[in-house]
């Protein structure tokens, strides 16, 4: 600039636009200089634009694509295991029991599903080892239910560190069900301790439980991706999620055989609810580990041996197992597609949804 | 040449604020609210920022000024691409960080925690944050501290770990809200010290604090806001802070005639109170 007089304020952008490699121009406090009131400066806007992108420079609140986003998480793995663990163990630092609230909290509920639903109300009729049965569906579903209620409040806990540094956003959720991940170990430990007490063979169904619990991880994180960007977004929904969850709960079949539900009245008449109900996420992943680790349900569920009306008909007053006689909803060997679809779908639509909203989530 | 890393572009930053005004929220307005189908009545919309636009360019240090409120923490929440802009758009070059006072990090972990689990997320690989630890400590000066869990710490404390950790990756774009502010004095040098060391390896800094003297130690460059606009900018820091103190009815700093530095005697402290 060879004028030592600031440009009127006007035509700075527009001087900017026109002359790209003007680095005399763009010198620092050249183009700047003082008392350039830019705030009334009447530029158009598309020349700083220009200026900026010629020179690289990205708009800060531009979400990255789907697969740059992608490589930036994996490259986040460490800070997400490092994050969970140190989360898991700070979670119970407080209490005087420790860690050890992480088994004992399973097992009362356990203990009172158990006494409300197996002996007072005597849910258990018909079904085989009722324990057992209960056990597994209780840990298998708190797991899904402890992710939703834990995304769906990431945000809003996370928000100091959103707001402290730069990273992307699905760190969090995903971090959140690896801690729950940990603590289903756990309570997988305490499972088999369990089922072991009661006097289950090991075998190798056992094998089983593991692709279960990976696809039931991997529906996990789908929909923990996709209750954290609602989470953030509507303030109601975590008031209403209890509720939700509990609903879904007793829809899932934790308390009574989902598989032999068409042989009650309600089952008969409502058969394609029925159908739904079976193929709903977690009734399919508890029904897979029950199969897996369970002989009595091996041998009780509906189309484990061939269909034989009058044998079916004698279920549940003369004998647990004869239900095997009875014809399945489903044919069991299709829960795995139903179960591994679950998991695409929700992985899939979760992560494209919290994508989108990622520039968004500072802003709380 | 100069290259730019910062360009804000006609830049508004609208805050929404749910529950404003008279409705409280309770069951029977929100009720009417219902009944009457209409949208939050009580949504205010706070135009924080009004048109800002400015240039940054690599190895500066700006300074951002102004009173309570004249919208310099929301311009540098806009720059690190936490608020998306109402209108116009901020361009950086990398990624910005903002280190801010309030952003506390995980409060129920130890400090030892923290250090790694922000140099982690900040992309650092686990051998590298391993690396910065002990560097990020010493900076910090938490010293025993540091396997106790951060809500222990006080104010200062927690800023200054903050502030090393923030500071243990060099960012293109480094946003302090105020982070010194609570620091002591030894604290100051240090962390000025490495405000400059930032600036020489190739970033800009933004600088928002109220202690003027710190801004003029450390910037180049002054932004004067007021209201969501700039009242005033550019390299004329000392200028610029004088005006500033003037117009906000404060004692004029008395300054060597030459040098420009301010002089520090009695007499000057007694002349200022």
């Amino acid at each position: 600039m060879s004028d030592s007089k600031s440009p009127p304020p006007g035509k700075l952008a527009a001087m900017i636009g026109r002359d790209p490699t003007a680095g005399r121009l763009a010198g620092p406090g050249q183009l700047l200089t003082t008392d350039l009131d830019m705030a009334d400066a009447d530029h158009d806007g598309l020349a700083l634009r220009e200026y900026a992108l010629e020179h690289g420079l990205r708009p800060s609140a531009q979400r990255p694509t789907a697969r740059d986003y992608l490589r930036q998480l994996w490259q986040r793995r460490h800070f997400m295991i490092a994050f969970a663990t140190a989360r898991n163990i700070a979670m119970y630092t407080e209490a005087k029991l420790g860690q050890l609230w992480q088994v004992l909290t399973p097992l009362l509920n356990v203990g009172v599903y158990w006494l409300i639903f197996g002996v007072i109300l005597n849910t258990s009729r018909g079904i085989p080892d009722f324990i057992s049965f209960l056990v597994v569906g209780v840990f298998v579903f708190n797991f899904t239910q402890r992710a939703f209620i834990s995304t769906s409040k990431v945000i809003t806990d996370s928000l100091p560190l959103i707001r402290a540094l730069q990273f992307p956003r699905a760190a969090l959720p995903l971090a959140y069900v690896i801690i729950e991940l940990q603590q289903m170990l756990l309570s997988m430990a305490v499972l088999i301790v369990i089922i072991l007490i009661r006097g289950e063979p090991v075998t190798m169904y056992w094998l089983l439980a593991i692709p279960a619990l990976i696809l039931q991880s991997l529906f996990n994180v789908g929909v923990g991706l996709f209750v954290a960007r609602l989470g953030s977004q509507v303030n109601d929904f975590s008031q209403l999620l209890p509720f939700l969850l509990r609903t879904w709960m007793y829809l899932s079949g934790v308390l009574f055989s989902i598989m032999t539900l068409s042989r009650t009245a309600f089952g008969a008449a409502h058969h394609s609810l029925v159908v739904l109900l079976q193929l709903n996420p977690a009734a399919l992943y508890i029904t897979l580990m029950r199969l897996a680790l369970l002989q009595t349900q091996r041998q009780s569920a509906p189309g484990s041996a061939p269909y034989n009306h009058a044998l079916c008909a004698g279920w549940p007053s003369k004998g647990d197992y004869l239900s095997k006689y009875c014809a399945p909803v489903i044919n069991p060997t299709h829960y795995w597609y139903y179960a591994i679809g679950w998991a695409v779908v929700a992985m899939i639509v979760g992560f494209f949804f919290f994508w989108r909203a990622e520039t968004r989530y500072g802003r709380g | 040449m100069a290259e730019p890393m910062v360009v804000v572009d006609d830049l508004h930053v609208v805050y929404r604020v749910y529950g404003a005004g008279g409705d409280r929220g309770t069951a029977a307005t929100v009720l009417l609210r219902l009944i009457g189908r209409k949208t939050r009545g009580s949504i205010r919309e706070v135009h924080a920022i009004r048109g800002m636009s400015f240039v940054a360019y690599r190895g500066d240090a700006v300074g951002v000024i102004g009173r309570n409120g004249s919208g310099k923490s929301t311009l540098l929440r806009a720059i690190a691409g936490l608020l998306p802009p109402e209108e116009g758009n901020v361009y950086t070059a990398g990624e910005a960080s903002l280190l801010g006072v309030n952003a506390a990090l995980l409060d129920d972990l130890t400090g030892e925690r923290n250090v790694i689990l922000g140099c982690l997320a900040m992309g650092m690989s686990k051998q590298e944050a391993k690396d910065a630890y002990p560097g990020v400590v010493e900076f910090s000066g938490v010293g025993d501290f540091i396997d106790l869990p951060m809500k222990t710490y006080s104010s200062g404390m927690g800023s200054r770990l903050r502030f090393s950790i923030a500071a243990a990756k060099s960012q293109e774009v480094l946003l302090i809200d105020e982070a010194l502010a609570t620091g002591d004095a030894e604290f100051r040098v240090k962390s000025h010290a490495r405000i400059q060391e930032l600036r020489a390896q190739a970033g800009t800094v933004f600088l928002v604090a109220h202690n003027l003297e710190e801004v003029e130690l450390t910037c180049n460059r002054l932004i004067w806001l007021e209201r969501g606009q700039i009242v005033k900018q550019g390299e004329d820091v000392i200028g610029i802070i004088d005006e500033y103190i003037a117009a906000s009815g404060g004692a004029a700093v008395l300054r060597d005639p030459v040098t420009r530095a301010r002089i520090k005697t009695q007499t000057a402290d007694a002349a200022k109170q």
